[in-house]
């Protein structure tokens, strides 16, 4: 997310201090760092995990059908006897790559949008923001159908869908707060100084925003990775064998009496991701905190 | 402290809700007492009109609320007077004569009467209704051509009133299975003077099936209808043989999840459920199996080969991936719904014909098969998609069979799922390599499954076609005698197999979960049960 | 006042565009869609299909279609649905959407009730189990999705304990599992939310003084911080509003309720040409609302804002 951030504004120079700092501080904040590597810890396990493990994720073993923990599996079967733990980790590569591209994408244009709807403020945001409206009301179900028609099967298409609708509430937010910051004396500071829009944005707005930005981010990622399964039952997302986490929890929750380990274990994994990135945004929160901005003395 | 008397206030309410609805009779319970049964009916009604609706919830619901001319009985289906309490042929087999009770009457109290038959067979024959159905009335002289508006005049369609209580229907061919058809919704008479109170007799979208418009002449009466929650319907005390129906109230259930059924019913809101989790059968057989119901059903779940896509013309390759497939093995573990293996189309016993014809699992032969063809151990065939409608059961099958294929034939298949109209339109207009199917049976008789693979047959997705196949079809509905008329239903059948267009896995069970309290709920090939003998014993 | 009233007027105002664009997309957006409202399993004779589309005006070209309904639309009238052949999308809406509505309040009210205290006391007691508990539990409850906490809910709750209903909408307390069902995931968006703004808020200069002046923490929380704190959660609300009280497809399925959520997908999915677009002419009109009483909080909230706002 900090590579992120630095690149949309290359008018800025490089910085004084702000964002290196920032990633220094971040790199003290323990729970960030646990979170950082389990995150680490969860890509690799599913990069990785389906080469070490004795069983391919299609394979089935009809006789065998839906066992619990065992030996042999250690996360048990589905009710095609394949080793569920397999169908995880492999699962879990589809869910990480769309949760956080996905995420990335809409995070680039919601706060793009959002910070330009806020700061121009008056018509601009008026027209800006009633596209927003405008765009929340499409049925998404029949937008992802004709997407699908139109570009064919097509995994990239996943995330453009995925990107379309998840970047509105974001938009939203950034929009809100910097409505209320650009009449602040420090951004008001800024124009009388006359630095650029892009400058005031990106160096004095944004520092201040970050707080709600990481705290939805993070939130999306699992809305993301659950919505996946909703596109993959229109056919857009994952074919089967092929899995993801939240077709595994989508089917694990149809099954959740007879079956209850089919859901618990994708819900455990979805979960320990979402914890582990809660802590990095937290540990991102923190260090981007303007207060620290002040010491640093880059603020105007 | 704020946070102290934030908790103690949703303490409170918590209390006030787990008092205010402590365990208390459940809707099963006093349904008992007072003779409501509650029904779980799939999804929501599309409409009530019999002339229009397509589904299974809809009849479900008109079975109560309208009679046709003959009924049929619960446990074998054999066709029991209706509003016609009696009938006769005629020596050719072409005339049916039905002499309705003189005491059937409408909701409103007015007479049925063989006139109000012939509107609802004008009605449903009006080519501007544009019924789904109207070709189960084809086998009426002249109903076709009225249908197609080719004749105007209602005259010219072989039906006609002797007098009001006297009915003469003059058929196209002595159709063996006519009288099982009548039980048909498509066959089910309106109330003209309600029909023409809103709008044409043609004319489409009425309101006249909403609660308080309705007027049937069947045991019950259309009481409520709330959208997406639930169809009431109460006894009718203009119903002739009212002295026999026992059940108060019905109350239909739109609830369109099965796991949501399954759920109301161990609460004790359901009597019964219209269909099981299979995941939840192996607990019931286990646990409770006098709730549990799987009964032949008159249905064929099957794979669809496009016959003009290589290398699917090649009828070695057809058989070939039939013979690879082992449906035992995939009713046993996969389905697990107690579902028969298909190694034909028909449904076995279907009014007593059960086809010679076999596709049989023979991985052996299947091998040499594709072997023949020109893909020895599966070399150099090409990526066919198997296209289904998603669906956790059908995604099961999809990847159970595309392993099995693997495994006995070395070839790859890729799935395909799609949400259903997309993927019904695919199948329509042939844009598949293979496809999921299902086909249900609208009457008990051999015909219902066989006469739709006739060249140019508007439901033969799979494209096929064969001469001998299509006068073998021609011929059995010309045949009078039972005997003769199956002969040409199992050549035919043979024809289909040895061709293999289709690849038939298993055959439907009807599955539902029914409450011990409920009687005169019988089993059948068509998963109908009149209402008329189902009561409750609490 | 004058300007609230200016401001009221030129959201109206601006509504229309927004209803006239997102039906247009949606109208021509669906038409691309395979498969039309009367494809089905047994197909319909060419025939029948051809009267039935000329009943519907679907045989007109395109264009006039989209004519038709825009004219038929701006009186009001949206037309009869595809599917539910005796009902017109009018009276779907009439039936549907007072449910919906109940749902969502009460569903909205547990969220609020829960997702702001439990904020705030994290944000108050940062770092301490007061903060650590209530934010587990506000990311499992973003990890659950509703349909594995509504039916867990009822397992629990209804089978086990036979404290509720397993489903339906008769009584009151038929209201209990859905609006927990479905504010959960809201509830836990506000408290993360608001738990993220107030940590922002707290050490600011003027939070600060309030306190020196001896402010009780009661009124440093409702009267300074929360003020502040709250911009980001109401930006969330606004849509958030919308969606909740025009129903969710998959509560409304776990708990068989008859509201509008239902609607809005298996309108698309059974190709309802004219019940999809007036639910979006509907939700449209309700997001637009909503979106406005958001920007008049925010002003009121912030009165810094104000500057900003059309």
């Amino acid at each position: 997310m900090t590579e992120f951030m630095a690149e949309p504004n290359p008018a800025a120079p490089p910085s004084p201090g702000f964002w290196s700092s920032s990633w220094q501080r971040l790199r003290h904040h323990r729970l960030a760092m646990v979170g950082l590597l389990l995150l680490a810890f969860v890509s690799l396990a599913c990069i990785g995990g389906p080469w070490l493990s004795p069983y391919g994720y299609e394979e089935q073993q009809l006789e065998l059908g839906p066992t619990s923990t065992s030996a042999a599996h250690w996360l048990g079967t589905d009710v095609l006897g394949r080793d569920q733990l397999t169908r995880l980790l492999y699962g879990g590569r589809v869910s990480l790559l769309v949760g956080l591209c996905a995420t990335a994408v809409s995070l680039a244009i919601g706060l793009t949008y959002g910070l330009i709807a806020g700061y121009r403020g008056g018509r601009v945001d008026a027209v800006m923001m009633r596209v927003v409206d405008a765009l929340y009301a499409l049925p998404f179900s029949v937008l992802a159908i004709v997407l699908m028609v139109v570009f064919g099967r097509n995994f990239l298409l996943l995330f453009v869908a995925i990107g379309l609708v998840e970047w509105l509430t974001m938009a939203r937010i950034v929009r809100g707060q910097v409505l209320s910051l650009r009449e602040q004396a420090f951004v008001k500071a800024g124009r009388v100084l006359g630095y650029s829009p892009a400058r005031i944005m990106s160096r004095h707005i944004l520092p201040n925003i970050m707080g709600p930005v990481v705290v939805y981010t993070t939130l999306t990622v699992p809305q993301v990775i659950l919505l996946e399964s909703f596109l993959s039952f229109l056919g857009l997302g994952v074919q089967p064998p092929t899995s993801s986490w939240g077709l595994l929890i989508r089917n694990g929750a149809e099954v959740m009496e007879s079956y209850p380990w089919l859901l618990l274990w994708p819900g455990l994994a979805l979960s320990i991701t979402l914890f582990a990135l809660n802590f990095v945004g937290d540990g991102l929160r923190d260090a981007l905190d303007p207060r620290f901005i002040a010491r640093s003395g880059s603020k105007p | 402290m704020k946070n102290t008397s934030f908790a103690l206030l949703g303490f409170a309410l918590l209390a006030l809700t787990v008092t205010a609805c402590a365990r208390r009779e459940t809707p099963v319970q006093a349904g008992n007492r007072d003779q409501i049964l509650h029904i779980g009916n799939l999804s929501e009604p599309q409409d009530l009109d019999p002339h229009t609706i397509t589904g299974v919830q809809e009849h479900h619901v008109l079975f109560a609320l309208l009679e046709g001319l003959v009924t049929e009985d619960p446990k074998d289906l054999h066709p029991t007077p209706g509003v016609a309490e009696r009938w006769t042929v005629s020596d050719d087999g072409c005339v049916y004569t039905f002499f309705l009770r003189p005491d059937s009457r409408w909701s409103n109290g007015d007479p049925v009467t063989a006139a109000d038959f012939l509107f609802s067979f004008q009605r449903i024959l009006s080519p501007n209704l544009g019924a789904p159905y109207a070709y189960m009335l084809f086998v009426i002289k002249g109903a076709e051509a009225f249908n197609r508006g080719e004749a105007q005049d209602f005259a010219t369609v072989g039906a006609r009133a002797i007098d009001p209580h006297t009915l003469e229907i003059t058929l196209t061919a002595p159709v063996p299975y006519f009288l099982t058809t009548l039980n048909h919704h498509s066959w089910y008479p309106v109330h003209p003077p309600t029909i023409l109170k809103f709008g044409a007799i043609d004319q489409i979208g009425l309101p006249w099936t909403k609660a308080g418009n309705f007027v049937g002449n069947g045991p019950f009466t259309l009481q409520s209808w709330a959208p997406g929650d639930k169809i009431v319907v109460r006894k009718s005390s203009n119903y002739w043989d009212r002295a026999n129906i026992r059940l108060n109230e019905i109350h239909f259930y739109a609830i369109g999840d099965n796991n949501i059924e399954e759920r109301s019913f161990r609460a004790g809101q359901l009597h019964v459920t219209g269909t099981v989790p299979i995941d939840r059968i192996a607990y019931y057989q286990k646990e409770h199996p006098e709730l549990l119901r799987l009964d032949p059903y008159l249905g064929t779940y099957y794979y669809l080969l496009n016959t003009t896509r290589p290398p699917l013309n090649d009828v070695r390759v057809r058989r070939a991936l039939a013979m690879a497939v082992d449906r035992a093995r995939l009713v046993r573990y996969v389905t697990l719904g107690g579902e028969t293996p298909a190694f034909n189309f028909t449904t076995p016993d279907t009014a007593g014909y059960t086809s010679r014809a076999r596709l049989p699992f023979e991985p052996k032969t299947a091998q040499q098969l594709l072997a023949e063809a020109g893909f020895p151990g599966g070399q150099n065939f090409p990526k066919l998609e198997l296209l289904y409608n998603t669906s956790d059961a059908h995604g099961r099958i999809a990847q159970a069979i595309q392993q099995m294929w693997k495994e006995t034939l070395g070839i790859e298949v890729q799935l395909v799922n799609m949400e259903w109209k997309v993927y019904m339109a695919q199948t329509d207009q042939h844009k598949y390599d293979i496809a999921r199917a299902g086909w249900i049976g609208d009457y008990a008789d051999p015909n219902t499954f066989l006469d739709m693979w006739v060249t140019g047959g508007g439901n033969n997705r799979a494209v096929w076609s064969n001469p001998e196949y299509d006068r073998l079809i021609a011929e059995a509905a010309r045949t009078r005698d039972t005997t003769a008329r199956f002969e040409c239903f199992q050549r035919a059948e043979q024809l289909l197999m040895d061709e293999a267009p289709i690849l038939p896995l298993y055959f439907y069970k009807s599955k539902s979960l029914v409450a011990p309290s409920v009687r005169g709920w019988y089993p059948n090939l068509l998963d109908r049960h009149p209402y008329n003998r189902v009561y409750l014993e609490p | 006042m004058r300007s609230i009233l200016r401001f009221v007027i030129s959201r109206l105002l601006q509504a229309i565009p927004v209803l006239l664009a997102v039906v247009t997309l949606t109208f021509f957006l669906i038409r691309l869609a395979p498969g039309g409202p009367f494809t089905s399993e047994k197909s319909y004779s060419p025939e029948a299909l051809a009267r039935l589309n000329a009943h519907y005006g679907l045989d007109d070209p395109l264009l006039v279609q989209y004519a038709h309904y825009i004219g038929r639309a701006a009186r009001g009238d949206l037309g009869p649905s595809l599917k539910y052949t005796n009902r017109t999308v009018n009276a779907i809406i009439a039936d549907a959407f007072p449910v919906s509505l109940e749902l969502g309040m009460w569903a909205l009210l547990f969220a609020l009730a829960v997702g702001i205290p439990a904020g705030v006391i994290a944000a108050l007691r940062s770092h301490t189990a007061l903060d650590h508990v209530p934010m587990a539990l506000a990311m499992t409850g973003i990890c659950l999705p509703s349909f594995v906490l509504g039916p867990l809910l009822t397992l629990g709750l209804a089978l086990g304990l036979g404290w509720f209903n397993a489903a339906g909408w008769d009584t009151p307390s038929d209201r209990v599992l859905p609006a927990v069902t479905l504010g959960a995931a809201y509830a836990a968006y506000l408290a993360r939310l608001t738990r993220g703004s107030m940590l922002d808020v707290l050490p600011l200069d003027y939070i600060r003084t309030a306190r020196a002046k001896g402010a009780s923490p009661w009124r440093i929380v409702t009267r300074h911080a929360l003020r502040n704190a709250l911009l980001p959660v109401v930006s969330f609300l606004g849509p958030a509003a919308a969606g909740l009280i025009t129903g969710s497809f998959v509560v409304e399925t776990v708990f068989h309720i008859p509201g509008l959520g239902t609607m809005f997908v298996t309108g698309a999915f059974n190709r309802d040409y004219t019940l999809v677009l007036g639910l979006v002419v509907f939700y449209g009109a309700l997001v637009v609302l909503f979106n406005a009483i958001v920007d008049l909080l925010l002003a009121v909230l912030d009165p810094r804002t104000r500057k900003g706002l059309a």
